[in-house]
């Protein structure tokens, strides 16, 4: 600022800008969500880490199948799913999910936890007084995005998996192209599943914190801790499980059916959401 | 320019239909956070034309008004409406209000502009604006630099800037003046008195009643959430008294000379001193010649500002010093 624009005056011309049509409408909601989301260059780096990882993760995986040749490395631990599954050239050039579901946990997270922590929300929730455009908004552009984004990265990982096996195996073989989808779509999913709780929660280090926890975590203490008839009820609708339905190949006995995955991933996402959009509406900010 | 001087007009056109010329109108509001009751029964109205200044203590609930007006809080009971409307109901609410309520309410990764661009796409106002904002507040240089970098002062004119952006016709602002310096706090004071001028509704809070007598012309004081005052700022010091202070070696003969109906005098510890309230100092001047008694000193004390709000609003300071208990006792 130089110091002639702080020279007080005797009076300070504002512009009238005769704007009409202000209405705050969808369309424009989601414009300035995706405006926001472009113009902080940490999410920008996140989503290139999480595309880096699906697709860097992937090749190293089929590196080192194509070295141990075909020897499974034994049958995937339960929380993993079909991602951890290294008998199967799909799952192993797709490993990189495992570790870019928490990437992309954080961007979903992030696009809402920070505007309540500095603030912002209330500036937002001033200029949407509907609130609830906002966090539609957020989570079309947050989804879409990364569902987007993962998508491609799991092609490329894909190909470039089966090209380092020499496996094969096409998108054509049955399962394989629902496979690659579903995995990136799955991503997409896990970002909006992070912004509903983080809408809910507020905090980022908290939501963050529960996340990894429901994702990774439980799944495999749930098999410690209950009785084996509980697990084999509770584990496969678990939401990391039900992705793995519709991620692998073919889903191993203890999961679900992929079409049945899909609906119980949906459905977690549909239930947080609801939950956080009541919670949005209700609330003080 | 010629924008300027059909304002007015054009603003009396926009709201005729009303049938009112109120544009911020709190009845009966009352807002609790579990015990504690931030608002009490609060009703004022906020005119356009004016500069109305919103005063009280720290902790009076100032802000949790601010931000009831705004739909952010939820009034317990009460209503508000804006330009005849709740806030919740408005169409377009940042050209029906542009407000102020955090001035580091900003992610710091974003730029000025970019941060001021995605909230003029929520109603559809054109990037022209966000630069001619940028300008009217004086940040077009600092406009692409990371926003985390601003100091309060600047923070505070993004936030007017925001507040800008759509053309409001009520201009809310909190606290606008902290951390602004003193060339600063001259912009904004005569900024808000020509947004006035031009007929918009201009309220801004502030717990310096100095800086709200010279920016405002209107007061609506609270303390404790509840209204104490409302009213135009000549008439803050009408009604206290003048106090006269008289030093004279017949003190006492002077003493009785003065008593009179609606006069008290005091004695201070000093025998020679009088403070006398009900009369001027020509008054008492000229009846001591008339009497040959002489007199050391004849001064008298204006009520400052100051002195007129903390009398108004010492009941309701949530905050005192040991120290200030100890002489209030």
């Amino acid at each position: 600022m130089s110091t002639d624009t702080l020279a007080p005056e005797s009076s300070v011309t504002v512009p009238t800008a005769r704007l009409t049509g202000l209405a705050v409408t969808m369309p424009r909601v989601i414009k300035s969500e995706w405006i926001k989301f472009r113009t902080v260059r940490s999410t920008v780096i996140t989503v290139l880490a999480g595309v880096f990882i699906i697709i860097a993760l992937g090749a190293l995986a089929a590196a080192v199948a194509s070295g141990a040749v075909a020897q499974p490395t034994g049958p995937g631990g339960g929380g993993g799913g079909g991602f951890a599954n290294g008998s199967d050239p799909t799952a192993t050039s797709l490993a990189g999910s495992v570790l870019a579901q928490l990437i992309f946990a954080v961007v979903g997270v992030l696009a809402i936890t920070n505007e309540f922590s500095n603030g912002m929300i209330r500036t937002y929730f001033a200029a949407v007084p509907q609130r609830l455009p906002v966090l539609w908004a957020k989570v079309i552009v947050v989804g879409v995005l990364v569902s987007v984004v993962s998508v491609l990265a799991s092609f490329v990982a894909f190909f470039l998996g089966q090209a380092i096996m020499s496996s094969g195996v096409t998108p054509a073989d049955p399962g394989v192209l629902r496979a690659v989808i579903g995995s990136g779509l799955y991503l997409g999913g896990i970002a909006v599943l992070g912004v509903a709780v983080g809408s809910l929660l507020r905090h980022t280090a908290g939501t963050i914190s529960l996340l990894i926890a429901s994702l990774v975590i439980i799944p495999q203490l749930i098999g410690a801790l209950l009785p084996s008839s509980w697990v084999d009820t509770i584990t496969p609708y678990l939401p990391s499980n039900a992705g793995a339905a519709f991620t692998s190949v073919t889903p191993t006995g203890s999961l679900l059916s992929s079409g049945a995955g899909a609906a119980v991933f949906v459905a977690w996402i549909v239930v947080l959401l609801g939950v956080a959009a009541w919670r949005m509406q209700h609330k003080d900010a | 320019m010629d924008d300027d001087i059909e304002a007015p007009r054009r603003h009396a056109e926009r709201y005729e239909h009303l049938g009112q010329h109120t544009m911020i109108v709190v009845k009966n509001v009352t807002k609790r956070f579990g015990d504690t009751l931030a608002v009490d029964n609060l009703s004022f109205e906020v005119k356009p034309g004016l500069v109305t200044g919103f005063l009280g203590p720290n902790g009076a609930g100032k802000s949790t008004t601010m931000r009831m007006i705004l739909g952010l809080d939820r009034p317990t009971s009460g209503e508000i409406t804006i330009n005849g409307r709740r806030y919740a109901d408005q169409v377009a609410p940042l050209h029906e209000i542009g407000s102020l309520l955090e001035a580091r309410a900003i992610h710091p990764g974003r730029s000025a502009y970019n941060h001021l661009l995605a909230l003029a796409t929520t109603t559809g106002v054109p990037r022209s604006r966000v630069d001619e904002v940028l300008d009217v507040v004086g940040l077009t240089s600092v406009a692409h630099r990371r926003a985390g970098a601003f100091s309060l002062g600047m923070g505070q004119r993004l936030g007017i800037a925001g507040a800008l952006l759509a053309d409001p016709e009520v201009v809310m602002l909190d606290e606008p003046a902290n951390g602004l310096d003193p060339e600063g706090i001259v912009w904004i004071r005569t900024l808000l008195q020509s947004l006035a001028a031009a007929g918009r509704t201009v309220f801004v809070s502030s717990h310096l009643i100095s800086e709200m007598a010279l920016t405002a012309d209107h007061l609506i004081i609270v303390g404790r959430g509840a209204l104490i005052a409302d009213l135009p700022v000549s008439e803050l010091t009408n009604g206290v008294t003048d106090v006269v202070s008289v030093r004279s070696p017949a003190a006492r003969e002077l003493r009785s000379l003065l008593l009179d109906d609606g006069v008290q005098v005091t004695s201070a510890d000093d025998p020679e001193e009088l403070e006398i309230t009900g009369l001027t100092a020509e008054q008492i001047g000229r009846r001591a010649f008339d009497a040959r008694i002489p007199l050391y000193e004849l001064s008298p004390h204006a009520v400052s500002l100051e002195q007129a709000f903390m009398d108004l609003t010492h009941e309701s300071v949530q905050y005192i010093s040991g120290s200030e208990q100890k002489a209030a006792a």
